[in-house]
């Protein structure tokens, strides 16, 4: 270390003064500043004096009992005392916050490139025909020949786009990203329970991502059978594409599956002292329902993805059936195969994923609305069933995706129930989050906005998904544009808005800075409106019939004539949502280096991860966490302050 | 920086990390296998006619009891760990390896009866399955070779530095072979007999 | 504690006694069959009886499952019944054909969903 760090060191508040709850704001305090590497570099730095560690070390493990001293405890190597090479502590790094940074940025970064392939689809939508201005000329032939769209390429598109938003963009930022890098600090513990498989959990997602973004380079094209892959078309369709796409979801479902069982075990074994199952914030409860969502449903879309990927390259046919001609040519296969097996083991995994979608945004928007309120969170006991409930049934809805496939009437009204029964868990969830605002006192943040408007745009989506679980209905709606609108408006200005305010809301614990006010108020606003002129005219479209999966946006039809002038409008409020994105990643990457400087706890939260400094080092916290009482508790009647934090030892 | 709970056993949950990691790593291998017979079930009760007897049961036979004795002489490993044999422990160790080599063996052999005659996956839907169950199964155990190929070799010095984490991570190899043979012992009745 | 040292050296006989048996209802398992059973329905029932006999030996006994921890039970639990919904429910999907329009040929596949 520098001599100048050392004396940076010896000033630094953080290390001088350890144990003490610091609830002063900024600017005052002489915090390093950290931009960009800094800020890698500051997390990887002990926060703690070896002497102090080393004590820790042997009496952390036995805190709660008095057994059998662990032998040979001192050998085990004391990675502080070793200076990690460059590779070591910047790249394969086993920090659940490098990692957790890796993941977010990494998604992040996915999240832009799927929507900058919606936009495409955008503009073919609402000028069927027309060359793409500006990038038409450079997509190529076998794409865009003189910037048309080729049919062949919006499948792509469409395909592509919801394979990478949803299993590149969204899960790894809100599983792997905010679980990553928060879970840990808020339950009190160093780091994840596996720290190795953690680092592997993420290369093997970079893996699959790189994977799925070379499927673009043959000339046949990426995979193009929908983000759902049916056979036998995604089998007979004779692109190398399709293969890619089966090959990156194998390393992006072991990703999860790594993962899942790191996030499960941390929890249950790595608790600070004092943390009790109900005691733990309601995002770490998300995340730990999430985890078991990962691990026992993706298992039979990683079998499904191996026999599609036989049936693709070693000419099996588990899904092919006997006797199918193509261009009026009999495919030469074994035939005796079931197109809906696939669907089934499909969507037994994809259904729990929209739960994997959701769960993780609720948890962040509990988080900021019960710290933006000053108020404890409406029923949490309620929320915590509720969600366990939730995880259960969301493995006995599946079919009702396959209401369109011959089903009989007994099965269809088992689906039907179930998929009844489940909308009560979310209904609660959200009633019990529009009740915590009943008498609040509300702080119009950044974080908080996005959180408030998380709430009707998720009735709205959970709402428009009810005709979607009854099959009559279902029969109308299957397959339209209304199905689209639903499931975004879950996804997008609902949980995406709810992975923004985490991030508006993280940020200063991540980088010991906040994000600027106006812009993220910018970044709103413009993208409320916006977003919400995409989706709603869908439900007036699906409703007209208008389908999905239509390249030329449905031109053909006599029923779509009168709902195709919205497709203009949402090609608008697309390109314009896409710009008001810029005030964000303007904001974001201008104050990792210049935002305004905090301490510990800006927002003056509860949560245990207030408590280590910002940003937190290798082993996270400067004393050893211990919880004294709930998560919630603001505005205590007759405490000192409106928050009272987890951590705060009683007064005598 | 120690995580805690890596050997001794966290008190509420009576656990140590790596077990609970394994059993939960486990589960999912339980719906991975299962989708698999799934598919099975639905491709057969699907199909008009389905193959009997193309399958050598002696040699499935002979392969079940590799299994079931490389089960046995998995957790004799362990045992021998935690009496403090770590000669016996080595020889039990290295037994279950070779066991596991042989079954594969003889998977070679079944696999080239069938490809030397064209009759690879592409030729039925029980073929196909039968190739993927197996193979997958196949794929689990050479990684459960490649772990205990560790633990022999390199892996063997954490038994001088911290002897139970190194016990801990032959039990945890060990329910994890167990849960190998496990397979087996479905797959094997399901694929040759009935 | 069954993994102290004085509760395993008692535990090396059962081991060699649980492969044993295991041995012996491979044996069976074998002999059954060549026994041609009256439906395929009985061979079935029959196959996976030994088959889940021979699994919970190696499950309780090698794996230590009899006396493991609730949050081992409790994963294990859950698995099982999503595996029993992943055997069955799709399954049942396809054979329902209650209320769909039946071909008026006879017999046959159900195996296609239209």
């Amino acid at each position: 270390m520098s001599i100048e760090a050392r004396a940076r060191r010896a000033s630094d508040s953080r290390f001088a003064r350890a144990g003490t709850v610091a609830a002063t704001r900024s600017a005052t305090l002489t915090i390093a500043r950290v931009p960009a590497a800094r800020l890698i570099r500051t997390i990887l730095r002990p926060s703690l004096p070896c002497a102090r560690l080393c004590l820790l070390h042997t009496i952390l493990p036995f805190m709660d009992k008095t057994a059998t001293h662990v032998p040979h405890a001192h050998e085990l190597p004391h990675e502080h005392h070793e200076e990690l090479g460059f590779w070591r502590k910047y790249v394969f790094s086993t920090d659940h916050k490098v990692i957790g940074i890796q993941y977010a940025v990494t998604g992040l970064l996915f999240l832009l490139f799927g929507f900058c392939l919606m936009m495409l689809m955008r503009w073919q939508l609402a000028y069927p025909g027309k060359p793409i201005p500006l990038i038409g000329a450079w997509l190529g032939q076998s794409r865009a020949p003189m910037g048309i769209m080729l049919p062949e390429f919006y499948n792509q598109l469409g395909a592509m786009h919801g394979t990478i938003m949803v299993f590149l963009g969204v899960v790894p930022l809100a599983v792997g990203g905010f679980g990553n890098f928060v879970m840990p600090l808020q339950i009190g513990a160093p780091d994840m329970a596996f720290p190795k498989i953690n680092m592997m959990s993420y290369w093997v997602y970079f893996i699959g991502g790189v994977v799925m973004l070379a499927s673009f380079f043959p000339t046949t094209g990426a995979a193009q059978s929908g983000w759902t892959s049916y056979a036998p078309l995604s089998v007979i369709t004779a692109t190398s594409g399709q293969t890619f796409w089966l090959v990156g979801m194998i390393f992006l479902i072991t990703s999860s599956l790594l993962g899942s069982i790191n996030f499960i075990t941390t929890i249950v074994q790595l608790r600070a002292k004092g943390l009790s199952y109900m005691r733990l914030p309601f995002f770490v409860w998300a995340q730990f329902v999430t985890s078991f969502l990962l691990l026992l449903a993706f298992p039979p879309l990683e079998a499904a993805g191996i026999l599609q990927l036989m049936d693709k390259v070693a000419g099996t046919s588990f899904f092919l059936p006997s006797g199918l001609v193509i261009s009026g040519k009999p495919l030469a296969v074994a035939g005796q195969g079931n197109p809906l097996l696939w669907q089934h083991l499909f969507w037994f995994l994809a259904h729990p994923e929209v739960y994997v979608l959701i769960l993780p945004a609720m948890g962040i928007v509990s988080e900021i609305i019960a710290n933006n309120t000053r108020k404890p969170l409406w029923g949490y006991k309620a929320l915590v069933y509720s969600v366990v409930f939730l995880g259960f049934m969301s493995f006995i809805v599946w079919a009702h995706h396959m209401f369109m496939t011959g089903m009989g009437t007994v099965m269809s009204a088992f689906f039907q129930t179930t998929t009844m029964i489940i909308s009560i868990p979310s209904v609660v969830i959200l009633t019990a989050l529009l009740l915590s605002l009943w008498g609040a006192s509300i702080r119009f943040t950044t974080p908080m906005l996005f959180s408030l408007a998380f709430l009707p745009m998720f009735g709205i989506g959970g709402l428009t998904g009810l005709p979607l679980g009854l099959a009559p209905s279902d029969i109308h709606l299957h397959d339209t544009y209304y199905v689209i609108g639903h499931f975004h408006y879950v996804v997008a200005p609902g949980t995406i808005f709810a992975l923004f305010a985490g991030v508006y809301y993280w940020f200063p614990k991540a980088t010991g800075r906040t994000m600027n006010e106006l812009l993220g108020k910018l970044h709103f606003w413009g993208s409320l409106v916006c977003i919400n002129l995409v989706f709603m005219p869908m439900f007036v479209q699906g409703l007209a019939g208008m389908n999905r999966r239509m390249y030329d946006g449905g031109a053909q039809y006599a029923h779509n004539q009168t709902v195709l002038h919205w497709n203009v409008v949402q090609g608008y409020a697309a390109w314009g949502l896409g710009l008001f994105q810029l005030f964000f990643i303007i904001n974001f990457f201008m104050s990792i280096k210049w935002g305004k400087v905090v301490d510990k706890n800006p927002w003056e939260a509860t949560t245990l991860e207030w408590s280590a400094p910002s940003p937190p080092g290798h082993g996270n916290f400067l004393t050893e966490p211990i919880v004294y009482r709930g998560p919630y508790e603001y505005s205590v009647p007759g405490a000192p302050r409106d928050f009272t934090p987890q951590f705060e030892p009683e007064k005598a | 920086m120690n995580i805690p709970y890596t050997v001794e056993e966290r008190p509420d949950s009576g656990l140590a990390n790596g077990k609970l990691g394994i059993w939960l790593f486990l589960a999912s291998e339980v719906m991975l296998f299962g989708a698999l017979f799934s598919t099975y079930i639905i491709l057969r009760t699907g199909a008009t006619e389905w193959p009997h007897g193309e399958l050598n049961v002696p040699l499935g036979a002979f392969n079940t009891v590799l299994l079931i004795s490389s089960s046995v002489t998995m957790v004799m490993a362990w045992a021998m760990l935690k009496l403090h044999n770590w000669s016996r422990h080595r020889l039990y160790l290295a037994a279950t390896f070779v066991l596991a080599g042989l079954f594969l063996v003889n998977k070679y052999f079944e696999y080239s009866d069938h490809l030397v005659k064209g009759e690879g996956p592409w030729h039925s839907t029980f073929l196909a399955i039968y190739f993927t169950l197996t193979g997958l199964h196949g794929l689990h155990i050479v990684g459960g070779m490649v772990v205990m190929a560790y633990l022999l070799g390199p892996g063997a010095k954490l038994w001088k530095t911290n002897p139970d984490q190194f016990t801990n991570r032959i039990e945890y190899t060990g329910l994890y072979w167990h849960f190998v043979d496990l397979v087996w012992i479905f797959l094997f009745p399901v694929l040759y007999l009935l | 504690m069954h993994s102290d040292p004085a509760s395993v050296q008692a535990s090396l006989r059962k081991y060699v006694m649980i492969g044993g048996a295991l041995l012996v209802f491979t044996a069976i398992t074998v002999a059954v069959n060549l026994v041609h059973l009256s439906s395929i329905a009985l061979a079935v029932t029959v196959a996976l009886i030994i088959a889940i006999m021979k699994g919970s030996m190696v499950a309780t006994v090698f794996m230590h499952l009899s006396n493991e921890k609730k949050w081992i039970y409790g994963a294990l639990l859950l698995t099982v019944i999503f595996f029993v919904v992943l055997m069955s429910v799709p399954l049942f999907t396809l054979m329902d054909t209650i209320g769909t329009p039946q071909p008026a040929i006879g017999g046959g596949e159900h195996a296609g969903g239209h």
